[in-house]
C-alpha cells in the first residue's frame, strides 16, 4: 500500500504538465546525441546543467536523467544502420544489428530494439521503485576484488561475442586490453604508451576506436566489391517485424531485462558488461547459435533490453546512497547540491516527491522514447537507399566531426583513420573487432580493480578467492572459458583426424 | 590538447577584444566594457562550479555588467588556469580557483605559469571545511583513538583518497605527517567510487570535503572523527574540530579565491574585489552555501593583499608536504 501512495505521489509529480514537457526534452536531445557518433550523454548533460540551475529541482533531474537513458536508446540506430556504435553497449547492437541491416532488415531490427528497450525500461522502472534500497545494499558488497572478478568474467564470456575462432578473439581481447593501459596510471601518475605525446596522456578515446574500428572499417570493407557497394542494402524488406521475429525476441527481451536490471545496479561498471553478457548468453542457449552475427535477431533483441535495463536501474546507487556510477550520475550530484540536496541515504525520506517523481519520470520517458522512435524508423530506412557516393562520405564526416567536438583534441581524429586500418587488416585476417572493443572498455576496470584489491590486501592475491562473492566469479570465468575453448580444440583434432584418413 | 584549447582561448579572446574595441577606454573607468568570463578550470557541477554560479550573479549586479561562467576543465585545473593567465589583463577574464592554485607548482613538473607571477590576486571566497571519516564499523571511537589506532596499525589500515592531487590526497598527506605515520594509500578516480568503498567498508578511512560527505554523515553510513577547521561546521555540531581532538597542524580547507591575469589595473582589480564582497554579503549566497556546509570568507579575506598573503603562505606549506611524500603528477 505504501508503495501505492509513494507511486501516486510520484506520478502526480511526474505529470506536472513541465516535468513531462522536459521529460520530453530530454529524451528527445538524448536520442539526438545517442544517434550522432561522437557527441555522449555526458558531454550533452555538462553543457545542458547550468541551463536547469533555475528550474524546479525534480524539473532538472527528469530532464538530465532523460538525456542519459535516451541517448541509451538512440546508440543503437546509428549501430544498426552503419555500424557506428557511439556507446560501448551500442557495439554489441552493431554485430547482428547491422547485418541484418545489410540483409534489408533494418526495420525489424530498429523495432526490436525499440520494443525490447521499452519493456526492459518498465521493468527496471518497477525494479527501482520495489527493491532499490535492499539492491543497494547488495551493490555495496562488491569490492575491488569482486570488481576484478566480475570483469574477467565479463571478458571470457565476450569471447563468443565472435563468430570464428576462439583463439583469435582471446588474442583480440588481449590486444584490446593492451590498448587500455595507455595513459597516464591512475596509481602514479606515470605515462605508459603515449610516446612522450601529451595528447596521449589522457588516453584513447573509446568514440575513435569505435568509430575506426566498426564504422571506417566497414566503409573500407564495402568499397572494396564494386557490385555490392552501388548502395549499403539492395532492398529493403519489411519496415516490421514477421510473427517469426515476434516469437523469437520474447525470450531474449525477458532474459536481457533481467540481465540489465541486475548487473546494473552495480555502480562500478556493471552496466558496461550488461548488453554483451545477454548476447553471449542468447548464442549459448540459442538453437540456431550459427546465425549470430550474421543477422540474428535476438542477437539485438537481448542486448538492447539489457543495456536500456541497466540505464534505468543504475539509478539505484545515485538515489538510494548518493554515489554516482557514471559521469552523467555525477553531474547529476552537482545538479542535486546546486539545488540545496545534499545527496545521501537520506533523499527518499526528506524529498519523496523527488525521488518517486523521477522514477516515475522515467516510465513517462519511455513510453515517450517509443512513440518518438517507432515512426522515425521508416525515415531511417530509407536513409539506407543513400547512394555510397554520398552516404560514405557523410558518414566519414560526422564521425570526424562528433569525435573532433568531444575533447577538440586532433589525436582522436587521426586515432579514426588509424583505427579504421587496423580494424581493416584485422577483418581479413579473420579477427574480428568486437572482442577488442570490449578489451578496450573492460581492461583499465580489470587492471584498476585488481591492483586496489592488490594494495587493500598488502599484496596477498589469496583474497581474490577467500571472498565467496569474488570466488564464485572466478569459478564461472574458469567454467567459461573450458566451455569456450573446448569444442575448438575439439574441433581443430577432427580436422587433423580428417586429414589423417 | 592543451595547446590546442589554449590557441582556441586565445583566438576567442582577441577576437572579443576585437569585436567590443568600439572605445579605448583602459583607465578602468568605463570598465566593465563587455562581457566578465570567470573561467571555472573544473567540470560543471563540480563544488567550485557550485560556488562560481552562486556569486556570479550577485557580482554582476554589483559591477553593473553581465558575467558569464565558462568551465575549462583538465590536468587537475591547470589548462583553465593556464588559459587565463596568458588572457588580456583586462579584468574580462577572471579565474575561479581553489587550493589546487598552491599545489600546482609542486605536483607539476611542467607547469607553464607562475602562481605569484602570472596571477594577480581579488580576493578570497569561501573555505569549504574537510571532514576525516571511516567506514561505519572502524574500531576507534574519537579522533585521539584513531590516530593511536593507524599508528599501532600502520601495516593493515588503509587511506583511501580521490586521485593524486585531489584534496583527499592533500589532506591525507597532512594527516600522515601531522601523525608521523606512512599509511597504505588507495587512490580511486574521483570522490564518488572513494565514497562508495568507504560506505561499503572496503577501505577504512579517508578525508574529504564537507559537501561530498555530509549526506552520509548524517545518514550514519559513515563514521566523522572530526573537521579541519578552527570552528565546527553549522551542519554537523557534534563533530569536534582537529584542534579540539590534539591535532592543530591537521588545519586544511579546500579554499577558493578569484584571480585575474598579472598586469590588470588595480583600479580594475579593487572593482572586482568591491563586487565580490558584495557577493560574499548577500543574503541568499549566504544561505546556499550554509548548504553546502560552508560560508563566505569574511570582508576583510575577500581583498587582493589578504588573499596574496594567503596563497604565499599556502604554497610553501604545500611546496613542502609534497616534496616530502614524493608525489609527481605531471
Amino acid at each position: 500500500m505504501d508503495l501505492f501512495d509513494n507511486l501516486m505521489l510520484g506520478f502526480s509529480t511526474a505529470f506536472l504538465i513541465q516535468n513531462v514537457l522536459y521529460c520530453f526534452l530530454g529524451v528527445l536531445l538524448g536520442t539526438a546525441v545517442g544517434v550522432l557518433p561522437g557527441i555522449g550523454p555526458t558531454a550533452t548533460v555538462a553543457m545542458l546543467l547550468p541551463i536547469t540551475f533555475n528550474f524546479e529541482p525534480v524539473t532538472a533531474l527528469i530532464m538530465l536523467a532523460g538525456i542519459y537513458y535516451g541517448a541509451q536508446y538512440g546508440g543503437s540506430t546509428t549501430a544498426i544502420l552503419i555500424n557506428l556504435p557511439g556507446e560501448s553497449s551500442a557495439a554489441v547492437t552493431a554485430l547482428d544489428g547491422h547485418e541484418m541491416a545489410r540483409q534489408g532488415r533494418a526495420g525489424p531490427a530498429l523495432a526490436a530494439a525499440a520494443v525490447g528497450s521499452f519493456f526492459a525500461g518498465t521493468v527496471a522502472t518497477v525494479v527501482l521503485a520495489v527493491a532499490a534500497p535492499p539492491l543497494a545494499d547488495v551493490a555495496l558488497r562488491f569490492g575491488p576484488a569482486e570488481y576484478f572478478s566480475l570483469v574477467l568474467f565479463g571478458l571470457i564470456v565476450s569471447i563468443t561475442l565472435a563468430r570464428g575462432s576462439a583463439l583469435k578473439a582471446l588474442a583480440m581481447i588481449a590486444l584490446g586490453v593492451l590498448l587500455g593501459t595507455v595513459g597516464q596510471d591512475i596509481y602514479t601518475g606515470t605515462p605508459r604508451f603515449t610516446l612522450g605525446q601529451r595528447e596521449l596522456f589522457g588516453g584513447i578515446d573509446f568514440v575513435s576506436v569505435a568509430v575506426g574500428m566498426f564504422g571506417i572499417a566497414e566503409i573500407l570493407r564495402n568499397l572494396e566489391n564494386e557490385r555490392t557497394r552501388v548502395a549499403l542494402v539492395g532492398a529493403v524488406g519489411s519496415l516490421w517485424p514477421t510473427a517469426e521475429d515476434r516469437r523469437r525476441i520474447v525470450g531474449p527481451i525477458l532474459r536481457g531485462t533481467g540481465l540489465g536490471a541486475a548487473l546494473g545496479v552495480l555502480p562500478g561498471g556493471g552496466h558496461v558488461l550488461a548488453s554483451f553478457t545477454s548476447y553471449a548468453v542468447e548464442k549459448r542457449i540459442s538453437k540456431r547459435p550459427q546465425e549470430f552475427g550474421h543477422g540474428a535477431i535476438e542477437g539485438v533483441a537481448g542486448p538492447e533490453s539489457a543495456n536500456n535495463a541497466a540505464a534505468q536501474t543504475s539509478f539505484i546507487p545515485l538515489l538510494t546512497l548518493g554515489l554516482p556510477a557514471h559521469p552523467v550520475m555525477a553531474l547529476m550530484v552537482g545538479a542535486f547540491i546546486v539545488h540545496g540536496i545534499t545527496p545521501g541515504p537520506n533523499v527518499i525520506n526528506d524529498e519523496p516527491a523527488l525521488f518517486w517523481g523521477l522514477i516515475a519520470s522515467m516510465w513517462i520517458g519511455n513510453v515517450l522514447l517509443v512513440l518518438l522512435n517507432l515512426p522515425l524508423i521508416g525515415i531511417w530506412v530509407r536513409m539506407l537507399r543513400i547512394p555510397y557516393q554520398v552516404l560514405f562520405p557523410m558518414i566519414v564526416l560526422f564521425a570526424v566531426i562528433g569525435t573532433y567536438s568531444l575533447n577538440f583534441n586532433a589525436y582522436d581524429v587521426y586515432a579514426i583513420a588509424f583505427f579504421g586500418l587496423l580494424g581493416y587488416v584485422l577483418i581479413k585476417c579473420g579477427c574480428e573487432p568486437a572482442p577488442l572493443l570490449l578489451g578496450f572498455v573492460l581492461g583499465p576496470l580489470l587492471e584498476e580493480n585488481l591492483r586496489r584489491a592488490l594494495i587493500i590486501s598488502r599484496g596477498d592475491a589469496s583474497v581474490l578467492v577467500t571472498r565467496p562473492i569474488s570466488a564464485v566469479l572466478l569459478a564461472l570465468a574458469v567454467a567459461a572459458l573450458a566451455v569456450a575453448v573446448l569444442p575448438s580444440i575439439r574441433r581443430r583434432r577432427e580436422v587433423v583426424f580428417a586429414e589423417d584418413e | 590538447m592543451r595547446t590546442l584549447s589554449r590557441m582556441i582561448a586565445a583566438i576567442g579572446a582577441v577576437s572579443l577584444v576585437a569585436a567590443c574595441s568600439g572605445n579605448d577606454g583602459t583607465s578602468g573607468g568605463g570598465y566593465p566594457e563587455q562581457n566578465i568570463t570567470i573561467v571555472v578550470p573544473f567540470s560543471a557541477g563540480g563544488p567550485t562550479d557550485t560556488v562560481t554560479r552562486m556569486i556570479a550573479d550577485p557580482m554582476a549586479k554589483a559591477l553593473g555588467g553581465k558575467v558569464v561562467v565558462r568551465n575549462a576543465e583538465g590536468a587537475g585545473g591547470t589548462v583553465g588556469a593556464g588559459d587565463v593567465a596568458r588572457a588580456q589583463p583586462d579584468g574580462h577574464t577572471v579565474l575561479m580557483h581553489h587550493i589546487g592554485m598552491s599545489t600546482a607548482p609542486a605536483l607539476y613538473k611542467n607547469l607553464d605559469y607562475q602562481p605569484l607571477e602570472d596571477f594577480a590576486t581579488v580576493g578570497l571566497v569561501t573555505e569549504v571545511p574537510m571532514t576525516v571519516v571511516a567506514r561505519q564499523n572502524f574500531e576507534p571511537a574519537t579522533f585521539q583513538d584513531l590516530v593511536s589506532h593507524v599508528k599501532a596499525n600502520a601495516g593493515t589500515v588503509t587511506l583511501a583518497n580521490a586521485g593524486i592531487g585531489a584534496a583527499s590526497h592533500l589532506c591525507g598527506l597532512l594527516f600522515q605527517s601531522a601523525a608521523g605515520v606512512k599509511l597504505q594509500e588507495v587512490p580511486y578516480q574521483g570522490t564518488g567510487p572513494a565514497l562508495t568503498d568507504l560506505v561499503g567498508g572496503q577501505v577504512d578511512f579517508m578525508c574529504d570535503q564537507t559537501t561530498n560527505t555530509s549526506g552520509q554523515i548524517s545518514a550514519g553510513k559513515v563514521k566523522a572523527y572530526a573537521v579541519t577547521t578552527p570552528d565546527r561546521v553549522k551542519s554537523l555540531p557534534d563533530v569536534p574540530t582537529t584542534t579540539e581532538a590534539g591535532m592543530p597542524q591537521l588545519r586544511v580547507s579546500v579554499w577558493h579565491g578569484l584571480y585575474v591575469p598579472a598586469g590588470t589595473p588595480p583600479e580594475i582589480v579593487q572593482k572586482l574585489s568591491g563586487a565580490l564582497q558584495a557577493a560574499l554579503a548577500d543574503q541568499a549566497v549566504i544561505d546556499q552555501m550554509a548548504k553546502l556546509g560552508t560560508a563566505p570568507v569574511t570582508a576583510a579575506d575577500a581583498t587582493p593583499e589578504a588573499h596574496r598573503t594567503h596563497l604565499d603562505e599556502q604554497l610553501k606549506t604545500w611546496a613542502k608536504i609534497i616534496a616530502d611524500a614524493g608525489v609527481q603528477a605531471s
